[in-house]
């Protein structure tokens, strides 16, 4: 399979799925897909197309929580990437983990640091941060504000570099 | 029923280089489970590196690990490349798939020894780092630092390499074949460390696949993956080498595919001298911005695939910037390798994926029951070494054979 072959019978089987195709360069390839798809398309992608998951990465941006699933074709040096947004004030999607072992761990990471609840994962606990980490607080959030223990608000470097 | 105890291994731990905290569930001597925590190491790196600007990210990212330091600033620089159409200049590229090879030998060489050492083989250990210290020697001479080399920059490379230095880096580099033909050797003759590391810790093509397992753990169980080859990067797609796989998934054939891919690299290594010698030019396409966009940067690091996203917002900084080191697929797998093995054996499983060295020894094994300590760091590296012993008496072998002319 080439990487012409990739893109269309990605565009073929995900069909209706897709709400945006973007093709950045030949070796990569952006799409975005409905929250509610996404265990479909994960279905698809590992089962159907063999591909190899990457990671996934989680951004929080203006109009709402983000997350990229990154997956590789080896066979023909191409990476697409599967983009979902997530209503900021309840971010909530189906967890893939049950279907795919390799992404337990990252869907944990990024429920520790963006808050995003994962559905149905098998085991949704601490990852990175400490176990009594406060709940609520997400440090890859924008509008995360570090504090010492004793309440008082930290700088960050880029705060300071804000000021400069 | 039996008495399950847990055995935590960490949180620093006496066997790898991160602070990571294993729980051996044993009933017995049987390990039945495994759970893994981590985290202790954890520093913010991804929300730090949204404060830097770009030739800053590059520093920052090479001190994620002391070992692959140059794993991850290739894969960052790749990723800003790839965001932002960045041109790099040929020559650069040599000298970037150089300076990787050549740290996967000394990642592999620090690997080779410290199996050697869990398994009760000091002279395997000494002697591997021994060369390692001639990997680094190489290292110095190139880029004026044995580790953290600070080469990689957006656009190109920080140094090139002098045309009066190659001669003197390909002896150098020459001069690995013989130890490493040594512990090739050694590894495949010895009937000892063949008991101890044959059908242990066996990790199948299809648990590869389900844990997306990367690098040599992968390749070892058969899984053909190689970004190097896949994804072709720096100058892979422009030398000649090959991919090296075996096919049980065992400790040992793991062991096998580092050693054989050490030649591998030397071949690399060989082939970017000799075209150093004919593509000239600069080493620095010099970018002055990052245009908006998002970019993905690959690169094999000594222990499998490192990935950094990067999406750029036309500023001076990333607006995201995601790491994903290759421990994050392979570690997981552990609870796949031990399960069903002795705890004398956890130890070189639990080390045989190679994740990624550099903490105090600090183990204890508790009963949970009456929480009296029953095993200390010391004590399970003895309980590793005293199984290699016994099994040497039976064999009636002596220990690797190291002839060193």
């Amino acid at each position: 399979m080439n990487r012409e072959q990739v893109a269309a019978q990605v565009k073929q089987i995900l069909g209706e799925k897709i709400i945006a195709f973007h093709q950045k360069s030949d070796r990569r390839i952006f799409l975005e897909v409905q929250s509610g798809d996404i265990l479909e398309v994960t279905r698809i992608l590992f089962h159907d197309l063999k591909a190899r998951f990457h990671i996934a990465s989680g951004v929080d941006t203006p109009e709402g929580i983000e997350i990229l699933y990154h997956w590789a074709f080896d066979a023909c040096n191409c990476v697409l990437t599967v983009r979902t947004k997530l209503d900021r004030n309840k971010p909530e999607i189906e967890s893939c983990a049950p279907l795919y072992k390799a992404m337990e761990w990252i869907e944990r990471e990024m429920w520790e640091l963006l808050g995003i609840q994962f559905k149905n994962h098998p085991d949704l606990r601490h990852l990175l941060l400490k176990d009594d980490w406060p709940a609520g607080k997400y440090p890859l959030r924008r509008d995360y504000l570090p504090e010492a223990a004793n309440g008082q608000k930290i700088n960050l470097p880029a705060d300071e570099a804000k000021n400069e | 029923m039996s008495k399950r105890s847990i055995i935590p291994i960490g949180p620093y731990h006496a066997l790898q280089e991160e602070p990571e905290f294993f729980k051996l569930h044993v009933e017995g001597e049987k390990v039945v489970g495994l759970d893994i925590e981590l985290g202790y190491n954890h520093r913010g790196i991804e929300k730090l590196s949204e404060s830097k600007h770009y030739d800053q990210t590059v520093f920052l990212v090479e001190r994620i690990c002391g070992i692959c330091s140059t794993s991850h600033p290739i894969a960052c620089v790749q990723a800003i490349e790839d965001a932002g159409d960045i041109e790099v200049p040929e020559r650069a590229l040599y000298i970037r798939s150089i300076i990787g090879e050549l740290e996967r030998i000394h990642s592999h060489m620090l690997w080779l020894g410290l199996a050697g050492h869990f398994l009760g083989f000091n002279t395997v250990w000494m002697w591997a780092w021994r060369h390692r210290e001639e990997v680094l020697n190489v290292f110095e001479l190139i880029t004026g630092n044995r580790n953290h080399y600070a080469m990689m920059k957006a656009g190109g490379v920080r140094r090139d390499i002098k045309a009066e230095d190659i001669p003197t880096i390909k002896k150098m580099v020459a001069d690995l074949k013989a130890p490493l033909t040594l512990f090739k050797k050694t590894v495949a003759d010895d009937p000892v460390i063949q008991a101890r590391t044959k059908g242990v810790g066996v990790l199948s093509a299809q648990q590869v696949i389900d844990y997306a397992a990367l690098g040599p753990t992968a390749r070892a169980s058969g899984v053909k993956i190689d970004v190097r080859r896949d994804h072709p990067h720096a100058a892979y797609g422009l030398v000649d080498w090959d991919v090296i796989t075996a096919q049980n998934g065992d400790v040992f054939d793991k062991a096998v595919v580092r050693i054989l891919e050490m030649f591998e690299s030397i071949r690399i290594i060989e082939q970017c001298l000799d075209k150093l010698k004919t593509v000239t030019g600069s080493v620095d396409s010099n970018p002055k911005e990052v245009k908006p966009g998002e970019g993905v940067g690959l690169y094999e690091a000594p222990r499998g695939e490192v990935f950094h996203y990067i999406r750029s917002d036309g500023t001076n900084r990333p607006a995201r910037h995601k790491v994903r080191a290759p421990s994050f697929m392979n570690v997981i797998t552990d609870r796949e390798a031990v399960i069903g093995h002795t705890v004398a054996d956890a130890t070189i499983i639990l080390a045989a994926v190679d994740p990624c060295y550099c903490c105090t020894e600090r183990m204890a094994a508790v009963d949970v029951y009456s929480g009296r300590r029953v095993f200390t760091a010391a004590d399970m590296i003895k309980c590793s070494q005293q199984k290699t012993a016994e099994l040497r008496k039976k064999l009636g072998a002596h220990g690797p054979k190291l002839n060193i002319a």
